[in-house]
Parts: structure tokens; sequence; C-alpha cells
């Protein structure tokens, strides 16, 4: 296949071929990016939490009038008592949070009393001795609490917990290559000790500000007895979740009155949780994919367009080619190569621009570097796109029958 | 002259249905796409007290001890007890307020209605002057009741009437955690966006329901929600929150004028070494005092998302202008034929090219009339998003216009090169080749 003709011919339609280069160009600079924002939106949000999520419920459980530490806690050990008891309940717990919820305590780790920078940050759960087994977490190393070692905390209290659980992210951080277990770490000014450590437990929370100390946790051995944003969490019976979410907040009802448990997000499988802490992201790819073919879509019919149109202009020269012993075959590559090469000038540009805008948005919106992977699937993408789009027009003008030379001029 | 090239555009875009569907989806999408995200963008980054904003500043100042300090770093978002009290106290702005978030469990005397949680605010008696908070029912409490820790309550127009029915509550009771409140105030629909004076409360939440003074709020022991940080020995203890080394409130001032700023910075300069001096503040003087629209610029309440969103969308529609820019050059300089025989039958090159125009603009007001049925449908897929900022997703009669002029401006400036290029064509050539 010559060139040369090829290009001289492009050298009469410039404005056009530049048109289309530049509509390449920007395909593919905003597919390449939306395609790398979708591909780690997608990451982040099926990072695993750890937690038995097919069979677990959260109940959100805020009392209604005051009293004193001694009776909160009293009634939150009531409350687990009667959880425990529910047909169809494999156990439950209470905690001051959950993984997925978005908000709660964080604290710094320190190794030391006079240390004065953090070594981490960490999610703070408060935990009883079913908390492991409720939320169906295993134990990498150490020992889980004891009944004995669980008391109740009130708000006025202060968090010196004698013994503590991290998980294993937080106890590789803290002490890499070296054994966490019986380590003294210092939680909130005062010094405890790790007992047992816990192999997997997402943070709270999943957003950006977050990711810092993502799955670096302590459990504390703690009942929270605050009044308002206590969290009950409930592992039912395998196929049994949706009767435990009906019968729960009714057994809680029948127990004690004195309560309000939302009607909108009072109790929610984790099914709930999951989807609600990664709303916006999987809203973000799925916007971003849309836009994606739409694009794509819009780019291809410029092209058929164009070409089209290219093809009809020269119907005339087409038929004198044909009659001086040009076969279909020379026709059609002949558009399809032009097409290579105009999409290949518009990667090019493309690819550059890419770049560009990868780079702005790691500056301006923290992302991450555009991995060439996806720059050069981008540059495929577009490669056949371009080819598929100019096939139909190029057909036609295969089909051209040479006597439409004579009979035109 | 006009109606005969609308009529002639109109005749060239029927003889290619197929095309002319297709620059006019691709505009039409272009623009409703933009439109939808730049809507949400500017309901997003408005001013949330439009005509007061400029006037109100935030005071930031540093009590924390040494523990963690870096230099250059910015003074805590929110203030102490102790220190928002001495602030309060000091009057040295037009109008000061002191403020937390929380969440009160309300038990209605109707036994029809279920006790539930409200949000709530717990704020000295500024909040509503400074603010301009529009009353139905009363009025606002008053600094005394503030220094007397009165039990009384300002409820928002959306509790009056699920309790009340709508009607005058101002003098009746209101019963929050086994406290009986006076209602004084019903404050009628307002809903300042941002939520400005708590971003630690969802920046785009509503109005509270239930409003306390502060100093009744600690007494009742009502339970406050929202950010708090403490350093050395500090914990969130309720009882002692007047004295924990704690930062948990937000504090705001009115200033007006350039010269109340300065004296105001100044003074925060010189509390902050006075607090020194007495050893209550460790590390070096450190204040900033961001106006409103700054502090929310500051702390970034437009969601990034959203930003990146809407240059996405421009970007998308850049490439349906320059698709549709191809197509009627193509389309143009296919009719080099018909546009030849006019030019010799003596149109100037200004008619054939106002002529072209004309089609274009016709593709760009349908492109726009189309973009705009996009964007509605657009901002009502967004507001069925369950995000807090959702609901506030509307057209307004800005955005409207704005919308319009960007679809007929950008298909016009699309229709220009086209044009201008097939206006370059030398009659007698085209005659010739025919």
């Amino acid at each position: 296949m010559q060139i040369k003709p090829i290009l001289s011919a492009l050298r009469r339609h410039k404005a056009g071929t530049f048109l289309i280069a530049m509509q390449i160009a920007l395909t593919l600079a905003i597919v390449c990016n939306a395609l790398f924002i979708i591909q780690q939106r997608l990451a982040h949000l099926s990072e695993p939490t750890g937690v038995d999520e097919q069979n677990i419920l959260v109940i959100q459980n805020e009392w209604v009038g005051s009293s004193t530490p001694a009776q909160a806690d009293a009634r939150i050990r009531e409350d687990l008592r009667v959880l425990r008891e529910l047909p169809g309940v494999a156990d439950a717990t209470a905690s001051n949070s959950y993984p997925l919820r978005g908000s709660g305590w964080d604290d710094g780790v320190k190794l030391k009393a006079d240390q004065l920078q953090d070594s981490s940050g960490a999610t703070i759960y408060f935990g009883d001795e079913r908390f492991l087994g409720t939320l169906g977490l295993k134990l990498a190393a150490g020992r889980n609490f004891r009944a004995e070692e669980i008391t109740g905390m009130d708000v006025r209290d202060r968090l010196a917990p004698p013994v503590v659980m991290v998980t294993r992210a937080l106890a590789d951080k803290l002490f890499p290559g070296s054994d966490a277990v019986g380590q003294t770490i210092y939680l909130a000014g005062s010094p405890t000790t790790i007992v047992g450590v816990v192999d997997l437990l997402q943070a709270q929370s999943v957003d950006r500000w977050a990711s810092a100390f993502a799955y670096r946790s302590v459990i504390v051995p703690r009942r929270l007895g605050i009044s308002l944003g206590g969290f009950y969490i409930v592992r039912a019976m395998p196929g049994q979740l949706q009767d435990v979410m009906r019968a729960a907040p009714k057994a809680l009802f029948a127990n004690n009155p004195r309560r309000v448990i939302n009607d909108e997000d009072g109790v929610l499988s984790f099914k709930e949780v999951r989807a609600r802490a990664y709303e916006r992201d999987r809203g973000m790819a799925i916007l971003m994919g849309v836009i994606c073919l739409v694009l794509l879509a819009i780019t291809a019919a410029g092209i058929v367009g164009l070409t089209s149109f290219w093809v009809g202009q020269r119907r005339k020269q087409i038929g004198v080619r044909r009659a001086l012993g040009a076969t279909r075959q020379d026709i059609l590559h002949y558009f399809m190569t032009e097409n290579l090469l105009i999409s290949v000038g518009g990667v090019l540009a493309g690819m550059l621009l890419a770049v560009a805008i990868n780079l702005w948005l790691v500056t301006r919106f923290e992302m991450q570097r555009l991995s060439l992977l996806y720059l050069l699937g981008g540059v495929v993408i577009l490669l056949l796109l371009g080819q598929g789009a100019v096939l139909a027009p190029a057909m036609r003008a295969s089909r051209v029958p040479p006597v439409e030379a004579p009979r035109s001029v | 002259m006009f109606g005969y090239y609308l009529d002639l555009a109109l005749r060239s875009l029927r003889r290619n249905r197929m095309l002319t569907a297709l620059m006019v989806l691709a505009i039409a999408l272009g623009i409703g796409a933009s439109m939808t995200t730049l809507t949400v963008l500017h309901v997003l980054s408005g001013d949330p007290l439009p005509g007061a904003s400029s006037t109100l500043f935030y005071p930031q100042i540093d009590p924390r001890d040494m523990d963690g300090y870096e230099e250059g770093k910015k003074p805590p978002d929110q203030v102490t007890w102790i220190d928002g009290m001495n602030l309060l106290h000091a009057k040295r702005a037009a109008h000061q307020a002191l403020m937390t978030g929380g969440a009160v469990p309300v038990q209605p005397a109707q036994s029809s209605i279920d006790p539930f949680y409200s949000d709530a605010r717990f704020t000295s008696a500024d909040f509503f002057p400074m603010f301009q908070v529009p009353f139905l029912y009363g009025h606002a409490w008053g600094e005394s009741d503030d220094d007397a820790k009165a039990r009384v309550v300002v409820i928002s127009r959306a509790l009056n009437d699920k309790l009340f029915g709508g009607k005058d509550s101002t003098g009746q009771t209101l019963r929050v955690k086994d406290t009986a409140f006076r209602i004084v105030g019903v404050i009628d629909s307002w809903r300042p966006n941002p939520h400005f004076y708590d971003i630690n409360m969802g920046n785009y939440s509503g109005l509270e329901d239930v409003f306390v003074p502060l100093t009744t709020s600690g007494d009742v022991r009502l339970d406050h929600n929202g950010s708090m940080d403490c350093w050395g020995t500090g914990s969130g203890d309720d009882d002692h929150m007047e004295t924990q080394p704690c930062v948990w409130l937000q504090f705001w001032v009115q200033l007006d004028g350039a010269d109340q700023v300065k004296a105001y910075r100044d003074y925060l300069v010189h509390y902050s070494q006075e607090q020194k001096s007495l050893g209550r503040f460790e590390r070096p003087v450190n204040v900033a005092l961001p106006g409103l629209m700054e502090w929310l610029d500051i702390n970034k309440v437009v969601p990034g998302d959203v930003r990146l969103q809407t240059w996405l969308a421009f970007g998308f529609l850049l490439v349906c202008l320059v698709n549709t820019v191809g197509l009627m050059l193509a389309k143009f300089l296919r009719r080099s034929g018909e546009l030849g025989v006019r030019r010799a039958l003596g149109a100037s090159k200004r008619e054939v090219f106002a002529q072209l125009l004309v089609e274009s603009g016709v593709i760009g007001l349908a492109g726009g009339v189309g973009g705009l049925l996009l964007a509605f449908l657009g901002l009502w897929l967004v507001r069925r998003q369950p995000s807090d900022y959702a609901a506030l997703a509307h057209l307004d009669l800005s955005m409207l216009s704005i919308t319009f002029l960007l679809a007929v401006g950008s298909s016009l400036l699309a229709g220009l090169l086209p044009a201008w290029r097939a206006c370059q064509i030398a009659p007698a050539l085209q005659l010739k080749s025919q």
C-alpha cells in the first residue's frame, strides 16, 4: 500500500483530518483517565472487611432518658442477653462502631510515653469477649479477651484498658518483623499490653482522609455506655438474617421501651452498610463508564459521518482508479490506511494529553499516576474503533463501479 | 433574508436526517452533561448567606501543648470551652457566638408520637441575629438566658409542624431528655448551604431542629456531636468539659470592615500571648481569622468528585463540539457546488457565510433544547442519589440562561470555521467541475 498518495490527499483535507485527529486525541485522553478512575474506585470498593458480611446486622440503639453509668452498663448487658436468646441469632456483641460505618473514634498509638509524634493512627473498636466470634474475625496470634477483662465504660472515664487486641496491619506497622503479642503500646496516653493480634479488620472509615491508617485498629475490652451512638452487632444463623432483622428490634422494645431505634437506618444488614459506605465510589464509576461509552460512540459516529462524506466526494476519483485497474481490495485498503494514519496521529497527541491530564489530576485531586497499561489499552481501543467505524463507508467506496468515472466527467 | 436562510437551512438539514440527528444529539449530550454537573457545582459552591457572608469570620487560635508540634501548621479547627468563653465574653466583635452540634431525645406530649432523636445546636444567643435567622413565631433567647442557663428552646419549622401542627407553639413546653424546656421561638424555613457554621456535621446537612443555649446543654448534660480533638490528659469527659484540654466548639464573629478585622486579629495575638505567659498555651502564637467563604474553601467543602465530574463533562462537551465541527465542515464542503452556484448568481461571501451560520445556529438551538431536557433528566437522577446535597440540585434561572447561551454560543462557534472555510470557494471552479 502506497502511503504517499494518501498523504497528499489528506493534505487537501487539512481541516477535516485535523478535526478527526483532535477528536481521537481528546477521546483517548478522557477515556484513559476515566478507565483508570473506574479501576481505582472498583479496587477500593472491593477491599475486604474481614467480617462475616453475609450474616451480620447492626442495630443503632439510642436511649431516651438519663441514667447513671452503672444503669447504662446494666441495660447494655440486658439487651445483649435478649439478643443472644433470640431464635436464629448465633451471637451478639456491643460496640461503639463497626467497619465501614463512616466515622467514629480514631486515636493515635505511641510506642513510648514521651514520644512526640504518633507511631500510627488507629480506629478504636470497643468489644467484649464475644466481639471476635460475632464478627467472624480470625485471631492470628495471642488470645482473645477473657470475660473478666470486660468492664463498662462511661464517657466520663478515661480510656485506659490494661490489655488490648490489635489488627495485624497495626502490629506490622508498630513491630515490623517481631511478635507484637506481649508488647506495650501507649493508647490515649496510657500504657497497655497487646494480648492478641486479629488477622484482618477494616477501619470504620474508608474515606481518603482515613486511608493513612486503613486496617489499623485497636480493640479495647470495654462496653461504652452512652445514651447515643451505641451499636449492637448481631450475627444470624445462615439464612436467617431477614427474620432476625425483623425480630430483634421488637424483642429489644419488649424488654425496655425507653429507647429509639430509627425506622430508616436503625437496623442495617451488613450488605446495606457496605452499599452506603461505597455509594459515591460506585456512582462515580458508573458515571465514568457511561461517559466513556457515549464518548466512544460519538467519536465512532463522527468518523463514520466524515468518511462517508469523503467517499461521496471522491466517487469520481474512485471510479477512475477502478477503471485504471485498482481492485475493490485496493480501494478498501486505501480508506482503512487513511483512517489508520489519522488515528495514529490522533493517539500520539492523545497519549501526551492523557498524561498531561493525569498529572494535573494528581496535583488537584490526589489521584495516582496513570499506569502505562491503561494508556496502551486506550490506544488499542481507539485504533480498533477507528478501523471499525471506517469499515462501512470504505466498503461502500469499494463497491463504486468503474463506469462511474467516464459517466460523470 | 433571515426567513429564506432559515428555510434553506431546514431543507438542507432534512436532506440528511441521520447526520442532522447525530449533530444535534452530540451537542445535546455535551450540553446536558456539562449543565448537570455545573448546576451541582454551582449549588454546592454557593454563598450560604448572601449579603452577610463577607462580614462573618472564624477565629482560630492554638491552645495545644508541644506534643506533635510542627512549624507552619494551621491552628486547630475549633476552640476549647475556656478559650471560647473568654473570647465570647470579651465581646470584641459586633456579634459573636460559640456553639456545638448535638443530638437530643425529644419526648412528645402526645402519646401518638414515639420519642425520637433530633439534631440539635447548642449555641450562645448571638447565633440568631448574627446569621440573620428568620423567625416564624416568637424570637431568639437573650444573653441573660445564656447566663442563667435557662431552660429555653428554639425549634425549627419542621419540628413545629410535626409536634404542634404548624400552630404558634411559643410558650409551650418541649420535653427533652426528661427536662422541660419553654419554647421561645420557631425558625421559619431556612437552610444555608453549605452548612457553614459546623462542617463536621455534614457539609450540606439541613437545619437542626432544636436550638438550646450552650450553657444549658452542659447543665442538663445533653449529648454533643461532632469532631473533638484532645491532647495531654484530655478525654471526652462530659462532666469536666469546661476544663478539658480539648477543642470541640465552633466560634464565629461578625466584623464590619477591614479595621475591625485587623483589630480582632491583633486581639487574638494579644490573647494568645497572654495565655502563653499564664502557662496555658505552650506553642508559639499561631492565629488565623479566615472569612466565611475562605473557611469553606480551606476545608474543601465542595466534594472533589463533583469538581472532577464538572471537568469531565466539559471535556465531553469539547469532544462533542469538535465532532460537530468536523461533520458540519464536511457537510458544507459537500455543498460546494450549490454554494458555487449561489455565489455565481451574485450572492456575496458575507451572505453565504450568514446562510451557513443560520444553519449551524439551528442545530445549536435544537441541541440546546435537547441539552436542557437532558439536564433536567440529569438533575432528576442526581436528586435520586442519597448524598446530603442531592435534594439541592435544581436548575435556577441563571443556570437556565447560561445553558441556553452555552448551547447556541458553542454551536455558532462550531459553525464558524466550517462556514468560513466553505465561503472561500471560488465560484467558477465549482461550476466548471460540474
